[in-house]
């Protein structure tokens, strides 16, 4: 097991590497930086001028192992457009993204796999077919409409929960509800055939055999062995709700790294872009790890291999 | 009397099935006494494996078989409560399965899936379990019992997963063993190895064993009734002794004629076969099962069946002798 946490940190570390070299390389591929520092009306000499003082007139590698040293630090240079340190700026945005992605998948796997149990249970039963009417829906509605109605129904009409901003807790709710439901579906669905699947295997009917209660027969014998796909399939969508929540984050005005990141790529604010790239990257890198260790606990089949 | 434990009567099972009703097993009786061995034969089809299902209640929810009588030491088993049928699965009865390779749960050790068959049924603690888990590994062969409690299932070879699904059925000390083909999946080298010492196991523990399988040969070597399945039905039931000195059923003296017998089948001379397939069970089934591939077949096989009896033996054939005389005169022609 410790070897093969190891092994699997030593892949991670890698992959951080690569991805943290590829959204350095995102400034160069966007154009001469130094260009749109100085904005459209400035002459060839400023722009040789910032080229100078940014750095930008330094071998690649250089400029990357410096870039690297600093973000190991903490510190991802000045944003172009706020004129303020990026790790600060981004620092407040992601409590926000946070609370929101862990609270969207916990909604996600609390509604999700009991449906997918309860589902696989009973087959054609009346609960498997509300199971796949809600996420047949989860799946149809886009999150920017089912957001607006929640607001609708929940803020204006009933004036139950705040429509906007991340002052309480309450303020939360509906972002969260929109966010877990988006990741639901899937979820659900693989838990429920993963179920079906292992339900119908030999040992199974090995513990039932024993004299094994139900319950203990669908939970200790089969779920453990179910839940193992789904375990890696809601690290990557944990990964995708801390990144990818811009959607979600503008409905509701959390102003999140989401948000954040979509405004600063039209700002061409170049620092503030690499390092949420680097950091959302990182978020998936840590979950798919934290995945495998957990299947590895779960699945004794993949440790050994 | 015997002391009786099973007893088994007019036993149906129907499946239903994409267009009407498969009918897998039609009225079979049977009865065993504590200590004694059962084979049930047949080929692939037969009901066999039903049948068992059946005793231990694990047909599943969509299967509900009848019958007149089906009682286990007392208790009807097709009326117990579902907690009543828990108690007696794993405790009083066990089961062991075709398919070692995936009868295990992958995600728990050889330890915890042993103690727990134990932790299920009694009040013990967990010690005496592993204790009971360790002494057991032991007795169905397997060294370094106690290092192998902490092994998964994935690290044991196809025999020793059947060892330990043995061991697994031995644990709160069954008055019956059902095994439903133990040696089917097996490496030939092997099987005849494990078939052993589950016999041995069964004779020194004093349990009852019904033992399914296809294997003549080893019928021969371990039954004392052997009960003859043909697409769903008893077609020939009695002791071993009689069964294979004297099969009176076509299909009994078919398939011993399909095996090479020690003492009993000339030395270069052809085994033989018996041709056709097994009839389809789906929609009405009547008369005699096996009259399509019965070489006395005629028109009174498609009516009722009558059941003779000749001591301790049961066979049903239109024909009181299950055709011996016409087959004497064929050999002798």
């Amino acid at each position: 097991m410790f070897q093969f946490i190891l092994k699997r940190l030593g892949l991670a570390i890698l992959v951080a590497f690569t991805v943290s070299f590829i959204s350095f390389s995102l400034l160069f591929l966007a154009g001469d930086p130094a260009a749109a520092l100085a904005g459209e009306t400035a002459s060839g000499e400023d722009i040789e001028a910032l080229r100078h003082l940014y750095g930008f007139d330094r071998p690649m590698m250089v400029q990357y192992g410096d870039w690297l040293f600093s973000a190991l630090r903490g510190d991802f240079g000045e944003s172009y457009y706020f004129k303020l340190p990026v790790a600060g700026l981004i620092f407040d945005r992601l409590s926000i993204t946070m609370t929101l992605g862990v609270c969207g998948i916990a909604f996600a796997l609390l509604t999700a796999v009991p449906l997918g149990v309860a589902a696989a249970i009973r087959p054609n039963s009346l609960i498997d077919r509300i199971a796949l009417f809600l996420s047949v829906a989860g799946q149809a509605l886009p999150s920017f409409w089912f957001g607006l109605i929640l607001v609708v129904v929940f803020s204006i009409k009933l004036g139950w929960l705040p429509p906007s901003g991340t002052a309480t807790w309450r303020h939360f709710i509906m972002p969260t509800i929109v966010l877990g439901y988006y990741a639901m579906p899937a979820i659900m669905r693989l838990t429920r055939a993963g179920m079906l699947e292992v339900l119908s295997s030999d040992y199974i009917r090995t513990a039932r055999a024993k004299g094994a209660p139900e319950m203990r027969v669908m939970f200790k014998h089969a779920l453990r062995n179910a839940i193992i796909p789904v375990v890696s399939l809601a690290a990557v969508q944990m990964g995708f709700m801390l990144g990818g929540s811009i959607v979600v984050e503008s409905i509701f005005a959390l102003h999140g790294a989401g948000y954040l990141a979509w405004e600063s790529i039209g700002r061409n604010d170049l620092p503030t872009v690499q390092a949420l790239i680097l950091i959302f990257a990182m978020f998936y890198i840590v979950f798919t790890f934290l995945a495998d260790v957990l299947n590895a606990w779960l699945d004794p089949r993949m440790r050994s291999s | 009397m015997a002391d009786r434990l099973l007893t088994v009567r007019d036993l149906v099972i129907d499946i239903p099935v994409g267009g009407g009703t498969l009918h897998a097993v039609r009225g079979i009786d049977f009865e065993l006494d504590r200590g004694e061995v059962l084979c049930i034969v047949g080929e692939s089809g037969s009901g066999k494996s039903l049948t068992s299902l059946a005793l231990m209640g694990l047909l599943g929810k969509r299967i509900k078989p009848r019958a007149t009588q089906m009682d286990f030491d007392g208790t009807a088993l097709l009326s117990a409560s579902k907690k009543t049928m828990r108690s007696l699965r794993g405790a009083r009865m066990s089961m062991i399965f075709q398919e070692p390779m995936t009868s295990l749960n992958p995600a728990y050790t050889i330890g915890d899936q042993l103690m727990e068959a134990m932790l299920l049924h009694r009040d013990v603690p967990r010690a005496e379990a592993r204790a009971r888990a360790v002494e057991l590994l032991e007795k169905v062969g397997i060294t370094a019992a106690e290092s192998r409690l902490g092994q998964y299932p994935h690290q044991l070879s196809g025999g020793l997963r059947q060892r330990v699904m043995i061991a697994m059925a031995l644990m709160c000390g069954p008055e019956l063993i059902i095994a439903d083909e133990p040696t089917t999946a097996l490496d030939v080298t092997i099987q005849a190895q494990i078939l052993r010492l589950l016999v041995d196991l069964v004779r020194e523990m004093g349990m009852a064993m019904i033992l399914i399988t296809h294997d003549l040969g080893v019928v021969a070597r371990v039954a004392d009734k052997v009960a003859v399945m043909y697409a769903g039905e008893l077609v020939e039931t009695g002791p071993a002794k009689e069964i294979f000195e004297a099969p009176m059923h076509p299909y009994t003296r078919g398939l011993l004629r399909c095996i090479p017998l020690p003492g009993k089948t000339k030395r270069g001379s052809e085994l033989g076969t018996i041709p056709g397939i097994v009839p389809s069970l789906v929609g009405r089934v009547s008369g005699c099962v096996f009259r399509t591939r019965c070489t006395f077949a005629t028109e009174a096989c498609r009516g009722d069946i009558p059941r003779h009896l000749r001591g301790p033996q049961a066979f049903r054939c239109v024909l009181d002798d299950g055709g011996l005389s016409q087959e004497k005169q064929e050999v002798q022609a």
